[in-house]
């Protein structure tokens, strides 16, 4: 463990909100990246994990510390330093051939060395016979293997990947994980590092040799853990159950200590950045656990984006999570159990209950004297404590619940909030 | 593997010896090039304002003039290329140029074209004394603006809609700004850019005609084309010479229509495939795609793009994220400058442009004009309407019948290229025969070439229907009027908007010419904005031409922005499909 890699110290981003705040996304990370190394970045959407990649990557700028990589500044993209994206960001209009040769062409390397080079990155990463093929005719698990020879063919010694199994159906993103973990295993790449973000445990546990959990608002390091288990991993060894739901705890706890479990979703601010749920989604896992098989009791689901969904499930006291166990509450079941109507009735209590935002809404709805209000005001509210795009997604998700709770009415065409339903 | 290739490559040359096809391509190849020699001679010809040049009603000798203004054509598009690739893209990647470069595009839009040749063409004889290539940039520069704002405006546009992972990975891999430009920003424009190059040339040609045939203060300068044809045709009242050229323009026109293919090539850079209209089948492409030099030629061609992509000299030539701090400054220090700089600009027209009203023009006139500008407002009005009243339940009818519309699109889009101009005359003699109002029938003349906009729109809208939904509302058993009430016509909304726009824009272009018609010795006026351009034109009376085509530019801005706009946000925003 002579010098690290890469060094990130004291990073902190910060963007202006409307006029007045200044909203913290990421505060005070340090990290060390040494070789040898895959580092999982594990955080909750919105946790500014990603920015952390791109601020590495010399992508964005930092507002504050810095990022060095072998010594040198990072401020503008690094040679040296590549990167996978979620969604393959390959050029539609070039072959797959000319989409891996572009960072040798960037890097002015003439054409014959330039084709044999791309040759023998596809030939590695599998795509043997693709080369003049379109991006589009390919399918999704093909189009990252293009993004990964694309990344891997400039031989870069850090390796950065965006959420790159994400975009993938489960099957497919397994088959390029084992494949990733296969390549980096024989050395074939000459790569000495890899960071990748992800929002899924199972994932970061799968691959990385060290996972730094993120907490949000704003964005610092959790905690950063080893992981010592061998490949390849198995998801249903009982160690690796075990990692899952130490990290999930890690995840939905507050730091410090505050282990109040309950009534921890109690106090929320207004500005509290809600989980983005859907009402479909609280339904259907509730009914899950009200199955009998479940007994209203069980592991915590392998679903693609969990978070979101048990915290609104905390939220709305429908069901609670300790230990790695999900467990419905006495509303949740009886929940589970109501017709439309009466869910309806349920879910329009726990809202004015325990999310402010909603609350909010409703009251000044009730107060005004026409019983409307314009969703600006809210869009803007929001904006004091989070960006204009998590303003936007936040308060969508609430007029969904409380159109669904009856709440209050919604058009889409004014932006306005009532309290009357359209005739 | 390897082993397999090379044989494979060796056989493909050997077998490289030119096909007949190859020798039909090669006369196609050099008869080009020969006629741009021939046509370049004949611009720089030597030519004293007010010496006629003689144009042969003799219809062997149309294919030379057609060629003439083809190439005229042609040269205006190159520069139309010029200047989309450097004013838009300047303006997608800096925001000062854009905050000045956009808003005068759009203004430049709305100018009525043929006002651009009243207004440069003294100017471009004086820069050419004793030449004919004066007159011949006027022409050039008239078509030039006919094409160039609208592919300007719209390869802007989707430069900045470049996905955002798209530039990201770019900067990632660190390509340079000239690599950026040609393996990013072009080809992800391209669909657009060769539509909207198409729907440019389109509307050229009627401009082309137009322009050939200019009347400086009173001097007629013909300039050996299509256009200069006409108007010799027109005075001597000759039926025949007119009908040759009509055939003429048809079948230069229809060569055009050639390039279609080119736009379905182009599909293959769209990020998404949706494949819904059948690739045209052209001779040409045929052609080319049957000859093997010429395939060879191609893949030379591709060789040499990527070395031009690859070009030294603009190697490392970053855009780089941070800037020193003693850049930032400069860089503050040039952002006032460059502001206080515009800001004096500004006062000085300001100063010069009421300066110049107050010594012209006295407030009766510029009522009178306004007024005038109204009456030509109305009649677009009426004209859109009644287009829209026949057009929309044809369009829909045809739009529904998937033959049919591959059948009627193409003639469609094939009579909006047009340039209904050449028609203009033929309505004289009829008019004087029923003794007919000029003011009332010349009216129908400024929407014959725009109409067809609504017609094409309309039938792409209804083809864009998805068949589901047709199915679900039949399903339903809704028939009749609620049918169309809660089907078809918001379905088609936004392209009628589309297509409506279009043809206001083209009405008022038009009635320039089409409000003052003549036959022999007859003229034919109608009252309104376009007349009055057009008799003060003739006349040389600049401050008139300059009030009369700020007028329309400012009522084409005004109803631009009160009416088009906010009807076209939200019809796409309300209607359209996704």
């Amino acid at each position: 463990m002579a010098t690290p890699i890469i060094e990130v110290i004291k990073v902190k981003k910060s963007f202006r909100t409307g006029d007045r705040q200044e909203l913290v996304v990421l505060q005070d990370i340090d990290l060390r990246v040494y070789n040898g190394e895959i580092i999982a970045i594990l955080g909750k959407s919105g946790s500014g994990k990603s920015t952390l990649l791109r601020i590495i990557a010399g992508l964005t700028k930092s507002s504050g510390g810095n990022v060095h990589y072998r010594g040198k500044p990072v401020t503008s993209p690094m040679p040296g330093i590549s990167m996978v994206f979620q969604s393959f960001a390959l050029l539609p209009w070039l072959s797959v051939l000319q989409n891996v040769e572009l960072g040798l062409e960037a890097q002015g390397i003439d054409r014959a060395l330039r084709r044999e080079r791309a040759i023998k990155a596809i030939d590695m990463i599998g795509l043997d016979g693709f080369e003049s093929a379109l991006p589009k005719e390919l399918s999704g698990g093909m189009r990252q293997r293009v993004g990964f020879a694309r990344a891997l063919v400039v031989n870069p010694d850090v390796l950065l990947m965006d959420e790159p199994f994400s975009a993938l159906d489960v099957l497919t993103a397994e088959n390029l994980k084992s494949d990733l973990l296969d390549l980096w295993q024989s050395k074939k790449t000459g790569l000495n590092a890899i960071i990748f973000v992800t929002h899924s445990i199972e994932e970061a546990i799968t691959i990385a040799d060290r996972i730094i959990v993120f907490s949000s608002n704003p964005g610092t390091v959790r905690s950063d853990l080893k992981v010592s288990l061998p490949y390849p991993r198995n998801d249903v060894d009982p160690r690796f159950r075990h990692q899952v739901d130490r990290i999930y705890t890690l995840m939905t706890t507050e730091p410090k200590g505050d282990q109040l479990k309950e009534g921890k979703y109690d106090a929320l601010d207004l500005g509290y950045r809600l989980p983005l749920a859907t009402v479909a989604e609280v339904t259907g896992l509730l009914e899950l656990l009200n199955a009998p098989e479940h007994q209203g009791r069980m592991d915590l689901p392998d679903v693609d984006d969990l978070f979101p969904l048990t915290e609104l499930l905390e939220i709305l006291h429908l069901a609670t999570v300790s230990e790695g166990d999900l467990t419905m509450t006495a509303e949740g079941k009886v929940f589970a159990e109501a017709d439309i109507l009466e869910r309806k009735r349920m879910f329009s209590v726990q809202l004015k209950k325990y999310v402010p935002l909603a609350r909010y809404i409703y009251d000044q709805l009730i107060h005004h004297p026409r019983h409307r209000a314009l969703e600006e005001n809210y869009l803007s509210l929001l904006e004091d404590y989070l960006s204009e795009e998590e303003a936007e997604r936040v308060l969508s998700a609430v007029i969904e619940w409380g159109r669904y709770a009856e709440l209050f009415a919604y058009d889409y065409h004014s932006g306005v909030l009532s309290l009357e339903n359209p005739h | 593997m390897n082993f397999i290739r090379e044989t494979f490559k060796s056989a493909y040359q050997a077998r490289a010896y030119p096909n007949y096809w190859d020798l039909i391509a090669l006369l196609f190849v050099l008869s080009a090039i020969g006629l741009f020699a021939w046509a370049g001679k004949q611009m720089a010809t030597p030519y004293q304002l007010g010496q006629v040049i003689p144009i042969s009603l003799n219809p062997a000798v149309l294919p030379f003039y057609a060629m003439r203004t083809v190439v005229r054509m042609l040269i205006a598009l190159v520069f139309s290329f010029l200047f989309t690739f450097t004013f838009a893209t300047w303006a997608a990647k800096d925001r000062r140029a854009e905050r000045l470069i956009i808003p005068i595009i759009d203004v430049l839009q709305s100018v009525p074209i043929l006002g651009y040749l009243s207004v440069t063409v003294a100017g471009f004889i004086s820069l050419f004394p004793g030449s004919l290539l004066g007159p011949e940039c006027a022409a050039i520069f008239v078509i030039f603006t006919s094409q160039a704002w609208n592919m300007a405006l719209g390869f802007y546009q989707t430069v900045r809609s470049v996905p955002a992972d798209i530039n990201e990975a770019a900067h990632m891999f660190r390509l340079s700004a000239w690599q950026r430009f040609w393996r990013i920003d072009v080809p992800f424009s391209m669909p657009s850019l060769l539509w909207n190059t198409m729907a440019s040339m389109s509307a050229g040609w009627f401009f082309v005609v137009a322009s050939e045939a200019i009347t400086v203060s009173n001097q007629q300068i013909l300039l050996p084309g299509i256009g200069s044809y006409i108007a010799v045709a027109v005075r001597a009242a000759d039926v025949r010479a007119i009908l040759y050229a009509i055939l003429t323009m048809f079948i230069v026109i229809y060569d055009q229509l050639l390039f279609r293919p080119l736009v379905s090539w182009a599909e293959k850079f769209k990020a998404e495939q949706i494949s819904t209209e059948r690739v045209a089948e052209s001779w040409v492409v045929d052609l080319f795609r049957h000859t093997r030099w010429v395939r060879l030629l191609g893949r030379k061609i591709i060789h040499l793009f990527d070395l031009f992509v690859n070009i030294k000299f603009f190697h490392r030539r970053n855009l780089r994220m941070s800037v020193p701090a003693t850049e930032e400054k400069v860089r503050r220090w040039f952002g006032v400058l460059w502001m206080s700089l515009a800001a004096v600009l500004f006062a000085l027209l300001l100063f010069f442009l009421s300066r110049y009203i107050r010594e012209n023009y006295s407030m009766g006139m510029v009522v009178e004009v306004f007024a005038l500008g109204l009456i030509t407002a109305l009649r677009v009005f009426i004209m859109i309407v009644l287009c829209s009243l026949i057009w929309v339940p044809v369009g829909v009818w045809v739009g529904l019948r998937p033959r049919a519309a591959q059948l009627i699109q193409p003639i469609a889009q094939f009579l909006a290229a047009f340039p209904t101009n050449l028609l203009y005359p033929l309505v004289v003699p009829f008019i004087l025969y029923f003794h007919l109002n000029p003011n009332l029938w010349l009216t129908p003349l400024m929407i014959l070439g725009a109409q067809w906009y609504i017609l094409f729109n309309v039938i792409a809208g209804v083809s864009a229907l998805p068949k589901d939904l047709i199915q679900a509302v039949d399903n339903l058993g809704v028939t009749g009027w609620l049918r169309w009430r809660k089907l078809f016509l918001p379905c088609i909304f936004p392209y009628y908007v589309t297509g409506a726009m279009t043809a206001a824009g083209g009405a008022w272009n038009a009635s320039i010419l089409a409000e003052v018609v003549s036959w022999g010795q007859v003229v034919l006026t109608a009252k309104g904005l376009g007349s009055y351009i057009t008799l003060y034109t003739t006349e040389g009376n600049f401050p008139c031409i300059a009030l009369g085509i700020g007028m329309m530019c400012m009522l084409v801005l005004l109803f631009n922005r009160v009416v088009w706009r906010p009807l076209y946000l939200y019809a796409v925003n309300r209607f359209l499909l996704e």
